[in-house]
């Protein structure tokens, strides 16, 4: 069975439909793109998966549990992880904070505990730093820990962007435009990283990206939309040639 | 053994206060500006939960500061003193010494409660609305109270000074001051450890961005009612205290929307999301309407006026988002301050 399986997956905002019969089935330790035109609804079915967004029909598993309905942390707890386009970091915060913050959904002790700072809070508060500071280790920014996240080079910011998403322990992990703004060098470094932690952390990799050297180099498969609809899906050799995706990104006039 | 500077400095202030307040060496005067200070610290630290941390707009902190402080002033009224309205005391006059601080928690309790019904509104609206909606709840308590004959109406309620002295008259002790100070310690305590732990760091996640709070696995909506009610909470206890003040009675017209306003002047000067700012601020601003006294109303001139100038020279106030130890690393090493979450670098 397939880890991910999103079925007629429909939206619409009012009287436009930004998404319409979205299907998908992501086995589990696959890479897969979803790349389509500016205003494609790309972004909105990951809001869609993520539970940010409510769909108007279509139905959402992951792994025999029915996500539609849920709110957002209880879809991330289950195990759905997510980057965001434009970096969303707590930026006010520490970078360690940032990825402490991340793992909410596996405190254990109460409110009270939270106050009195018990044996059991002590403990967990613990696992949940050390568990933060590997983590970020395993990103080589370990010496950045204290600092605030604004203060963070642009790379950086996008690798704790990820380190973050990773902290709440997804099984699926989606990254939207994680290239965006980098320049050749660290999209290079970005696709070793993607490739890592794939391989470290047994991940199911969906991501959105306009970059072309991204989404041939790493993605076994890729569907693309346009206007909500999808319009092919193959491997990455099969999109290249696609007339329909040619003409979807450069007009109709480039026949 | 570093640790226990801090505890002894704290100790050794709740001797010289109560000490010198027990012993006549600190007149009427100067302890009713100590008991202010203590309440506008709790007040300041309380509502910074909300404004500071959470980076919603409440301004209706002297709605929950009024329900805390009649609760309590009803109850330990009825319990311990002889009342026209609710006849002779219920218990025994000598069990108000045990049992007021827990006349104050219950009056916390029913703050924390109405706290609750601003928490559900919040989950939908934020910035402007919330500030409207805080305001409205603001002005509810106050009318309500106001239209309740049996607890006084608008004329205010009176009998707190008759629990006061019969507590004195069984042990004498300033009592007041002393649960002022053990409150006021709490608060701060309180304050502390939530916005320490993983769970209280939510609440900063909230104000920085919602929407990858709640994305990012935090229950947004559990954290911002266990905010709610902690600040409302604690503004209770502060009403609870400021009950029981020397001059003996409450009136709605206390706690209306300038007291509001006051209680968040303290927190902006001191700087939003500092505890340490906020303590400071919540002194100074006491002191300063004591030095400025003389002036009559005219204070209200002046007042409104610094914090206009702090505005444009400082708009963080005085500690905006950093606490004390952070402007001055040494305090840190000198308290053996150091926060768990640096511990972990060196082991």
């Amino acid at each position: 069975m397939p880890l991910l399986q999103i079925r007629n997956l429909t939206h619409w905002f009012g009287g436009l439909r930004a998404v319409h019969d979205f299907n998908l089935d992501l086995e589990e330790g696959e890479l897969v793109g979803l790349i389509g035109p500016n205003g494609a609804g790309k972004t909105t079915v990951f809001n869609l998966v993520t539970g940010a967004y409510r769909p108007t029909a279509g139905e959402i598993w992951l792994n025999g549990d029915n996500l539609v309905g849920l709110r957002p942390h209880q879809i991330t707890a289950k195990g759905i992880g997510r980057t965001f386009q434009t970096i969303r970091l707590w930026n006010e915060l520490t970078v360690l904070d940032n990825i402490r913050i991340a793992h909410a959904s596996r405190i254990k002790y109460g409110i009270a505990d939270s106050i009195l700072h018990g044996q059991r809070y002590r403990k967990e508060e613990k696992e949940i730093k050390e568990q933060a500071m590997e983590l970020l280790t395993v990103f080589g920014m370990e010496q950045y820990a204290h600092e605030l996240a604004k203060n963070l080079p642009y790379g950086a910011q996008r690798r704790v962007e990820i380190a973050r998403a990773l902290a709440t322990e997804p099984r699926v992990l989606l990254l939207d435009e994680p290239a965006a703004g980098m320049n050749p060098g660290e999209i290079g470094e970005l696709l070793d990283l993607i490739q890592q932690i794939r391989q470290d952390f047994g991940l199911t990799i969906w991501i959105i990206e306009h970059q072309m050297r991204v989404i041939m180099n790493i993605c076994e498969r890729i569907k693309v939309i346009d206007f909500g609809e999808t319009i092919a899906e193959g491997t990455p050799q099969e999109i290249q040639n696609n007339p329909k995706v040619i003409e979807a990104y450069l007009g109709e006039e480039a026949f | 053994m570093r640790k226990l500077y801090l505890p002894l400095l704290i100790l050794l202030l709740f001797v010289i206060i109560i000490g010198g307040s027990w012993l006549g060496i600190i007149n009427d005067y100067w302890q009713l500006v100590l008991l202010f200070i203590g309440i506008n610290i709790i007040l300041t630290v309380s509502l910074n939960l909300i404004n500071g941390y959470m980076g919603e707009f409440s301004c209706g902190h002297a709605g929950f500061m009024a329900v805390g402080a009649y609760v309590s002033g009803i109850l330990t009224v009825w319990l311990f003193a002889e009342d026209k309205v609710f006849g002779p005391p219920v218990l025994p006059v000598a069990w108000a010494i045990p049992l007021f601080p827990l006349a104050l928690i219950v009056g916390a309790i029913a703050a924390s409660l109405v706290g609750l019904l601003v928490a559900i509104p919040s989950f939908r609206t934020r910035g402007d609305y919330l500030a409207i909606i805080t305001l409205a709840v603001n002005y509810i308590v106050k009318s309500a109270i106001e239209n309740m004959e049996v607890i006084g109406g608008p004329r205010g309620f009176v009998g707190m000074k008759r629990v006061m002295n019969n507590m004195a008259d069984v042990f004498d002790a300033p009592w007041l001051l002393i649960w002022t100070f053990i409150a006021m310690i709490a608060a701060v305590l309180i304050i502390r450890n939530f916005m320490a732990s993983t769970l209280g760091k939510g609440v900063e996640a909230i104000r920085e961005d919602e929407v990858a709070a709640e994305l990012m696995s935090v229950n947004t909506r559990r954290i911002k009612v266990i905010a709610f009610m902690l600040s409302c909470g604690l503004a209770g206890l502060a009403g609870g205290l400021f009950a029981h003040w020397p001059g003996g009675y409450i009136n709605p017209g206390t706690f209306t929307i300038l007291k509001s306003t006051e209680i968040m002047v303290m927190v902006y000067l001191g700087g939003m999301g500092s505890i340490s700012g906020s303590i400071i601020s919540a002194i100074g601003f006491t002191l300063l309407l004591e030095i400025l006294r003389p002036l009559g109303v005219f204070k209200w001139v002046v007042i409104p006026l610094l914090l206009v100038v702090m505005m444009l020279v400082r708009p963080t106030g005085i500690l905006g988002n950093r606490e004390l130890t952070d402007v001055f690393p040494k305090l840190r090493a000198f308290f053996g301050y150091e926060e768990e979450s640096y511990a972990l670098a060196s082991d």
